[in-house]
């Protein structure tokens, strides 16, 4: 537990530092929510029902961008090589590193997002299924991300590599956010949909770091 | 005992034994494709609304469902492979994932075959065929990740990561394509409610799956014979193998 | 209270070394010799646990290497293992809480190693001998671990702190630890004991 929050404060405090890292992603998922109007034209009811999908892929897209860091500086510089043979489980490792990326990466996404939904002319309440669906869902982006990061440690080409393995196993986590702000625009309890991204938290709270736990000691072997 | 089986677990003794079975496996699969396309095409009845066009299915369902099964063959030869750590277990992961991958692109062609005649669209994004399209992406991933690591030993326990870690999420994604199709009922287009199943069509799809099983096998060893070829080839037995032939 | 039975390695689908053999007690000092490329730092980091060996087994007090193995071993690789952004300070707080040492005054530590003055720099300010005295400071506060696995750790140090590190590593095997280490020089260590392990390859 001690390890756990160590790493945690030292990613966090490493964010801080390389600030510009993290708002470059922040960044990113705007421009790609601006870009679909330009594509498809400013018309109010399109876009309406175009927002869950948009701000979705999005996310998606922005995890997918920020997630090769997750694991490569500290491979780079030797620092990862120490945190596995450290006397905490390396599990804690991995939960802590994925902690902190949730908390740089995918609550500012979470928060950020209903200003997008606004200029999608999302109303008040789908934006808070928004937001809800969001701070659910994220946290399962964090998780199979740092897999699919684990895997690719070290690997020529990784920043193409890691979204093609992540975005497939993420299309259930889009369904379902997504489907929870459609839901809601259509009147329908997002409820449903709600719970079953709470499953999918679930599942990949165990999935995510077996893989990743597994992975880092494939790429330092 | 176990060791009898056990010494077939080196890419050396398993090598001829794979040599022996695929003239057998290939000949299975000829005998019964021969058989189902029979059924397919002269036996079974033409189709209510449909008419003849529909008989792509005797194709696209046998192939879909091979693609679904021989990932989980690979994610369980993947899964030995780690637990036992043994070289064949890993070679026989990548033998499977490009016919698996062939047989997601065949069931991907078929359907957009199917729908041309039938919908007047060549692509529907119903249940079955979105799924089978991020199948396809699972299996690209695979084999993308194994050529993308240059340690032969370290690309196979990877990429049986993966393939592990797919194999838990293909259930979930084929769900979650699922609700995401009765959601959006727009297009109540379902390539699987097309035609009501007459026995003889249950049939022939049975018949053409045993085909395209034994036609995977028979590829799959032959693909197994040259990657162990390769993996091995700074070994005695490849040289001596090279040297006769 | 270290030792390896028929222990091989391999890289790259290449054998390194095989059927190797040897046992440190404590206050031993092991020397790993071989010409680059010949498995020195493959030998260290199996023996670390990092890596898993082709054949044989390590042992430490009797049983295989596990993960409790990990609270009694120090091993410090080519890379200082340092964050750039973090300061020197704070990066050795941060090595010696995730290695759990006990009473770690971390000042005193970069004091012993010639590097207090350094102390509120950010890493990446520092030269590579600098660095490389940061990265050995953690060795000052771990005087408690029983076994240090150095690899290479007088490259790129100068007279003065090859002489500070030498005088930690004769403390450490005077009070009863162990030490494997890899080098292409002699080893300037006043040793009770010195093994050598030649590494042909």
């Amino acid at each position: 537990m001690r390890g756990f929050v160590l790493i945690v404060r030292r990613d966090l405090r490493l964010a801080l530092r390389r600030r510009g890292d993290v708002l470059n992603v922040l960044v990113f998922f705007v421009l790609v929510a601006s870009l679909f109007p330009l594509g498809v034209g400013p018309e109010a009811e399109l876009l309406r029902s175009m927002a869950a999908g948009v701000v979705w892929v999005g996310a998606l897209l922005a995890a997918v961008v920020s997630l090769p860091r997750l694991f490569a500086a500290d491979y780079a510089d030797g620092t990862l090589e120490q945190m596995l043979i450290a006397p905490q489980p390396l599990a804690a490792v991995v939960l802590a590193k994925i902690a902190a990326h949730w908390l740089y990466t995918g609550v500012p996404l979470a928060l950020i997002a209903p200003l997008i939904g606004l200029q999608y002319g999302l109303p008040a309440d789908a934006l808070a299924v928004l937001l809800a669906a969001l701070l659910l869902g994220t946290p399962v982006l964090s998780l199979l991300g740092a897999a699919g990061a684990a895997l690719t440690l070290g690997v020529r080409g990784a920043g193409a590599l890691i979204g093609l393995l992540l975005l497939p196993l993420y299309v259930p986590v889009l369904v379902f956010g997504a489907g929870a702000v459609t839901a809601s625009l259509t009147g329908i309890n997002p409820s449903a949909h709600l719970s079953l991204l709470g499953a999918l938290l679930a599942v990949s709270s165990l999935v995510g770091p077996w893989a990743a736990c597994a992975a880092l000691r494939v790429a330092l072997d | 005992m176990n060791s009898d089986l056990f010494r077939f677990a080196s890419p050396q003794a398993f090598f001829p034994v794979a040599g022996k079975l695929i003239p057998w496996f290939s000949i299975l699969a000829g005998v019964l494709a021969l058989a189902g396309l029979y059924i397919a095409f002269f036996v079974a009845p033409a189709d209510a609304t449909q008419g003849e066009a529909y008989r792509i299915i005797f194709i696209h369902v046998p192939a879909a469902w091979m693609s679904m099964f021989l990932y989980l063959v690979m994610a369980g030869w993947a899964a030995t492979g780690l637990a036992m750590n043994t070289r064949l277990s890993g070679m026989m992961a990548s033998a499977l994932a490009p016919t698996g991958a062939m047989f997601t692109f065949v069931a991907l062609w078929t359907g957009a075959l199917w729908g041309k005649p039938t919908w007047g669209t060549y692509w529907v994004w119903d249940a079955r065929l979105t799924s089978e399209l991020i199948l396809l992406f699972l299996y690209l991933g695979f084999i993308a990740l194994k050529s993308a690591i240059p340690d032969p030993a370290r690309a196979d326990r990877a990429g049986a990561i993966l393939a592990l870690v797919g194999a838990v999420n293909v259930p979930i994604i084929y769900f979650s394509v699922q609700w995401w199709n009765t959601l959006h009922q727009g297009s109540s287009i379902n390539l699987m409610a097309a035609p009501t199943m007459a026995a003889t069509m249950l049939a022939g799809m049975l018949v053409m799956a045993l085909a395209a099983w034994m036609y995977g096998i028979a590829v799959t060893l032959a693909r197994l014979r040259s990657i162990i070829l390769e993996r091995e080839r700074d070994t005695e037995w490849v040289r001596l193998q090279r040297a006769t032939a | 209270m270290l030792e390896t039975t028929a222990l091989g390695c391999e890289r790259g689908g290449l054998r390194l070394f095989s059927d190797l053999g040897f046992a440190v007690a404590p206050g031993n000092l092991l020397r790993v010799r071989g010409s680059n490329g010949s498995g020195k730092t493959t030998l260290l980091r199996t023996l670390a646990g990092l890596t898993r060996p082709a054949a044989g087994a390590v042992r430490w007090k009797g049983r295989e290497i596990d993960d409790d193995y990990r609270g009694e071993m120090l091993f410090l690789g080519h890379t200082p293992a340092l964050k750039a952004e973090l300061t020197v300070i704070e990066n050795l707080e941060f090595s010696a809480r995730l290695a759990e040492l006990k009473n770690a005054d971390c000042r005193r530590g970069l004091r012993q190693l010639g590097i207090e003055r350094l102390a509120d720099l950010p890493a990446s300010y520092l030269s590579q001998g600098q660095q490389k005295r940061a990265a050995l400071a953690r060795l000052a506060l771990a005087a408690e671990v029983p076994l240090w696995l150095l690899d290479e750790p007088f490259s790129a140090l100068d007279e003065e702190a090859i002489s500070r590190v030498s005088a930690l590593c004769a403390a450490h095997l005077a009070a009863g630890g162990m030490l494997v280490l890899t080098s292409h020089q002699d080893v300037p260590v006043a040793a009770p004991a010195v093994q050598t392990v030649e590494l042909r390859g």
